[in-house]
This record gives structure tokens, sequence and C-alpha cells, in this order.
């Protein structure tokens, strides 16, 4: 088989398959019941060390 | 040790680019052998007087004066930039701008290159290394990692910006579009690409957060994918290792497909999933709230580089590239817009419930006409690639509208919040020096786009059907030059919406500068005192 064929072939089946799978998971993941609760916290990442690096003296929150 | 490495390394550049001037074979070549033997050279002799200094302890508290260059380079890019821009389209509408006596240095075909590479590489890019950075150590809260290699990444960047653009005046280019530089300008770039990834990730891996937060995300894919398009679209052989000219080892129409997949994704992910980025950080912390749904945000994130990276062939409707090809490239297109116009509601709710600053805070305005115009050029965009569109559309001036409500609305405005958020804080200011200038800046460079935006409209659909129009027997109406003639007031109203924009600019330069000359400080901290 000719390698262009071999790979188109390989790209519209399993590849696909693949990289389809892994998004409707990572989807799936996002709704995890746990999710909503570790969001609240990362996404105030923004609002906290914003001065200074974690563990210097002079930093906002501990 | 590493210091007498260094000193001998640059000793030898300097040596080597010496013999690279000598035997060069074409102008472009030359002239960047001289300016890299001044530069390596330079640094040499400043390396060797340093020889025997003790050394600096090492710093503590973020990593920001990298970020204050940024920011200055950022602005002075931009300026330039949009300088050359509106140049060129007033070249455009007035042909005798073409300076005769610079013919081959300063006409069209040569500053145009210079005037894309300047917006998208070096005001883009600076200000994309410039706020990855300042986000990254925030959102991680630790240290850059890697030390001076962030200084490296940052004059390595200018260095390569410089010889890309020297090079476009003298006709060294590739003739790839956004891809111009020749090849030892590539290799250059590839190296510090590696070392801004080495920088960014080395600071993610450190990170004292838990999580990493969905902006570092999207700088790194930016950052990755970048470095994977660069790379796969710049595999050339050189003729010679003394002259700029080299030879692509992707063959005719496999050749084209690889530079759209490296175009398309210039724009998916230089100057979408980068400054996305931005706006996962900057809207939160300007409107003082945390983002609309983070859940959204990742979605988002996945379903962008998911589909993105299949959109290019749309750049090929109606070539030697096989059907099924470019209609992979039209579907993924469209189906691209729900995770686009996800993204923008994402960053447009971020604001609900403070809806009202809109009204008293200019930057959160340009924010919001950021995230407005990514929303509309993402709608134009998969619009644009459906075949039947793409046949009135293209090789017309819809598409450079398109491009600049995309380039001046998101990325240049989002760009302006960010320098105006910076600014202030990178130089411990209370604030902007005029509140009044950045309402300026916003009305002028709104307007200039609109106008922009509405006259590619008019004169590309315009060129697109007097270009098809055939009389009864078949033969087509119009002829090249009458496009040309029908489109010049719109090429006047274009040039005039480029003078607002930059004139934007020049305010904002204006009030950066002053807001770090003549801004008060910003207030310490009370210290608390126990009463007696």
């Amino acid at each position: 088989m000719e390698l262009y064929t071999l790979l188109r072939e390989f790209a519209d089946s399993w590849m696909l398959l693949f990289l389809f799978t892994f998004f409707v998971l990572v989807v799936a993941w996002v709704f995890r019941p746990t999710s909503k609760r570790d969001y609240a916290e990362t996404s105030g990442i923004p609002f906290r060390y914003e001065d200074a690096p974690a563990g210097d003296a002079n930093e906002k929150e501990a | 040790m590493t210091n007498t490495i260094k000193i001998v390394a640059l000793g030898v550049i300097t040596l080597c680019a010496m013999f690279a001037a000598n035997f060069a074979r074409d102008l472009s070549y030359q002239t960047h052998a001289i300016i890299v033997m001044l530069v390596a050279g330079g640094l040499f002799l400043v390396n060797v007087r340093r020889i025997g200094e003790p050394k600096i302890a090492t710093a503590t508290g973020y990593m920001d004066d990298v970020v204050r260059f940024g920011v200055v380079a950022t602005t002075f890019w931009g300026v330039v930039g949009f300088l050359a821009g509106t140049y060129i389209a007033f070249q455009l509408a007035f042909p005798a701008l073409n300076i005769e006596w610079a013919e081959g240095y300063t006409n069209f075909g040569r500053l145009r290159p210079l005037h894309t590479s300047a917006v998208i590489f070096a005001f883009g890019g600076n200000a994309l290394i410039a706020t990855s950075f300042y986000i990254v150590q925030r959102t991680s809260a630790v240290r850059l990692w890697g030390g001076n290699l962030a200084w490296f990444v940052f004059w390595g960047y200018q260095l390569f910006i410089v010889l890309a653009a020297t090079g476009y005046l003298l006709g060294g280019t590739q003739s790839k579009e956004y891809a111009e530089p020749e090849w030892y300008v590539d290799l250059w770039l590839t190296v510090v690409w590696v070392a801004y990834l080495a920088v960014f990730l080395g600071t993610v891996i450190k990170r004292k957060e838990k999580h990493i937060y969905v902006a570092n995300w999207f700088f790194l894919a930016f950052i990755v994918t970048v470095a994977l398009l660069h790379v796969v679209n710049n595999l050339t052989i050189p003729v010679s290792i003394f002259g700029s000219k080299s030879v692509v080892i992707w063959p005719g129409v496999a050749d084209a497909m690889v530079q759209w997949w490296y175009g398309h994704n210039a724009v998916g992910f230089f100057l979408t999933a980068g400054f996305l980025g931005m706006m996962y950080y900057f809207v939160p912390k300007q409107a003082e709230r945390p983002v609309f749904s983070y859940k959204l945000s990742i979605i988002h994130f996945w379903a962008l580089i998911f589909l993105y990276i299949w959109a290019g062939p749309h750049h090929l409707h109606y070539t030697a590239l096989p059907d099924w090809a470019s209609t992979l490239g039209m579907v993924f297109s469209i189906v691209l817009w729900m995770p686009s116009w996800g993204g923008m509601i994402n960053g447009l709710m971020t604001l609900s419930g403070a809806w009202d600053k809109l009204r008293t805070d200019p930057i959160i305005r340009m924010m919001v006409i950021s995230i407005g115009f990514y929303g509309m050029s993402t709608f134009e965009g998969p619009m644009m690639s459906i075949r039947a569109v793409n046949s009135l559309s293209h090789y017309t001036d819809w598409t450079i509208g398109h491009v600049h409500s995309g380039a001046l609305g998101w990325n240049g405005m989002i760009t302006f919040a960010a320098l105006y958020f910076l600014t202030p804080k990178l130089w411990n200011k209370a604030g902007l020096y005029s509140s009044k200038l950045v309402n300026w800046h916003f009305w002028l460079a709104t307007i200039g786009i609109i106008l922009y935006a509405a006259a590619m409209w008019v004169t590309g659909i315009m060129e697109g059907l007097m270009w098809r129009e055939v009389d009864a027997n078949g033969f087509l109406v119009n002829s090249f030059a009458d496009t040309v003639s029908a489109k010049f007031p719109m090429y006047v109203v274009r040039g005039t919406g480029g003078i607002m924009y930059l004139t934007g600019a020049l305010i904002m330069a204006y009030n950066l500068w002053m807001t770090v000359k003549a801004a008060p400080a910003k207030a310490e901290a009370p210290i608390a005192v126990p009463a007696e």
C-alpha cells in the first residue's frame, strides 16, 4: 500500500476515533460531580499572588 | 566557568559573522552578517569587561524587569507597525508614494511584509511574551524559571525582528506569507522559541498553586504549536551557507498545504490562543471577578485546539488541492464557530454583575470591544471559508478587511487594555496618567476600525462581483484596471481609518510615558500601629 493511502486510511478511521473519544472524555471530565468546588478554587488563582510569589514575606494571603 | 564559555562562544560567533559578511552572496545576507557581527562583538566586549566582577546575589520576588522592557517594546513596535500599515494603505491609493529613488526598497511589495511582520510578530509577539511572563508568574506564585534565560528570550526575539525587517527591505524573503524570513533567521527564531518554552514550562512546573490556571493552558498551546508550525513550514535546504536563498523540501501542492496549515494556525494559535490567554487573565482582573464559567473555559480550550489545526485548507479552495482536503478545511472552519463564540460569551459574561464599569472604566470598554470583534471576526471567518462564499471573497479586499477586524479589533484592543493595565502595576503607580486620553484612544481606534472594515467590505464585494461579471456572449465585462480605479475612494477611507488608529496608538504611547514619568506613586499599604 502507498504511504499516502495508508496514512489517509489511518487518519480518517482510528485517529479520528481517538481524537473524538479524547474530546468527549474531556467534556465528561469537566462535568464530574466535584468540578464545581475544584473550579471555584482554580478560577480564584489570579486574585491571590499579585505582588509577590508564595512564601515571600510580604505576600497578600498565606 | 560558564562565563568563559560564553565569552569564547561570542568571540567565535563574531569571527564566523565576519567570514560570512566577507563571503556573502547577496546584500541581505551580508547586512545580516554585519548586524550579527556587531551584536556578538558588542556582547563579547561587555562580557570581557565584566570578568572578575562579584556575582550579584540571586534576586527574589517576581521578575518584572523583562516584562517592563516588553511593555516598552510592544508600544514601540505597535507604533512602527501601524505607521508602516498606514503608509502602504496610501501607497495603494496614491501610487506616487512608491518613491522613485527608493524603488526596490520602500515600494509596496517590500513594505507590505514589513508591516505584517511588525504588527503580528513584533507588536503581537512582544505583547504575548511580556504578558505570558507576567501572568505565568502571578498564576504560578513563583519567580520566572531560568534566571537570565528570560532576557535571552526578549533580546533574542528583538534580534529576530530586526533581521526579519531589514531582510524584507533588502529582498531577503522566502515568499511564504507570514513566514518570510530566510533559513538562518528561522534557525535563530527556533533557538529563541525553545528558550521561551523552557522559561514558561519551567515556571509552570515549579508552581506553588495546585492547578494550572486556564490562561497558562492557552499560552502553552500557543508556544508549543507555533514551534511545531514554524519548524515544519521552514524545512528548507540552503543553496549556499553564505547566501540567503534556500529551497523548501515540500513539493508542489504539498508545500501550499503546509504553508496554509502554518498560516492559518499562526492566526489560530499566535493571534487567538495566546491572546485568549491574555483575555482569561486581564478581563477577570480588571472586572475584579473570576471568569464567568471555568468549565466553559476548559471546553473552549480543548475544542479550539482540536478544531483549529484542521482549518488551513480553506485558504486553497479551487486550487490543485484535492477537494476532500478543502472540504475538510471548510467543515472544521464552520464547526470552529462554536468554541470561538463559547469563548466570547465566557469573556463578556465575566462582566455580568459589573456592567456598570463599562460607563466608568475605559479599559473595560476596550476589553469588551475587543471581545466583540473577536466574536465578529470568528463569525465572518467561517462564513468566508464556505466554498461558495469564498469564490466571491477570495483574492479580494474582503479578506484584508476580515484580517484587520480581527487584528485591529481583537488583538490590538486587548493588547492596549493589557498595556494600560500593566503599566501602573509594573512601575508602581496609583493609576494611569489620564483616563481621558484612554477614552480618546478608544474612540479613535474604534472608529478607525469601523472605517477600515466597512471600506474593505464594500470594495471587496464590489471587485469580486466585477471580476465575475460576464456579458451575454460570456465575455468578461471589466478589465482588472477597471476594478482598481473603482476602488480608489474606499482606499482613501481605509487609509483614513489607519490614520485614526495610529493616532490612538500615539496617544497611548504618550499616556503610558507620562504614567511612568509623572503619575503619583502607589500609596504604601498602611502599617498597623498599635493604639496606645
